[in-house]
């Protein structure tokens, strides 16, 4: 890490932003393995995918600009486009799963 | 202050580990395939938060392009593997 001239203010927030986004992502993940059906596990990862991405992207646009010293939002493609196709793939997933037919009986 | 910083930037990559750590489970173990689709989502998303907070911790803007392009490719390849379960071909005639 090259900037030792970061202020504490914008070090306190992207911290604050980054462990809340990992705590978030990792909780939404465990999710994804413990729920015990198909339509339960679809929500565990969508928190991750928009408020710990979004808490991520905030702290990235906040460490680069005040490194810069000039307002660095290129991150708001990354959130813009995730925003879009998340709800995309969720419904065609779950679209997909109640179309399937369902497993032939063991034996 | 710094400190703080990197111990977050630490604790975030940690956490994301773990997330891919768990949808890599759930791909492995997932009963049907709708479960292996939906690890993959969550795995692609979790590899571009990684990145991203590689891209926080070096500085550079190299990482940023990695993310979107992961970004990319991995919800192509969701929405080809949904329109796989769902009608049985990727691309209809």
């Amino acid at each position: 890490m090259s900037a030792t001239e970061l202020p504490a203010w914008a070090a306190l927030i992207a911290a604050v932003l980054l462990i809340l986004g990992g705590l978030i992502t990792a909780i939404g993940s465990l999710g994804l393995l413990r729920l015990p059906s198909f339509f339960a596990r679809m929500h565990g990862p969508s928190m991750g995918s928009t408020l710990g991405l979004g808490s991520v992207l905030l702290a990235s646009m906040l460490l680069a600009s005040v490194r810069d010293g000039r307002p660095v939002v290129h991150e708001v493609l990354i959130t813009i486009f995730v925003i879009t196709t998340a709800p995309i793939t969720a419904m065609l997933l779950m679209n997909a799963a109640v179309k399937r037919p369902k497993d032939p009986p063991p034996g | 202050m710094n400190a703080l910083l990197d111990f977050a930037i630490g604790f975030a990559q940690l956490c994301f580990v773990l997330a891919m750590t768990f949808a890599a489970i759930r791909l492995l173990r997932g009963p049907r395939a709708q479960d292996r689709a939906l690890a993959l989502d969550t795995f692609y998303v979790n590899g571009m938060m990684t990145l991203l907070v590689l891209g926080i911790r070096s500085g550079t803007t190299i990482y940023f392009d990695l993310a979107l392009l992961i970004a990319l490719f991995g919800f192509v390849g969701s929405i080809a593997l949904s329109k796989f379960l769902l009608r049985g071909e990727a691309i209809e005639p």
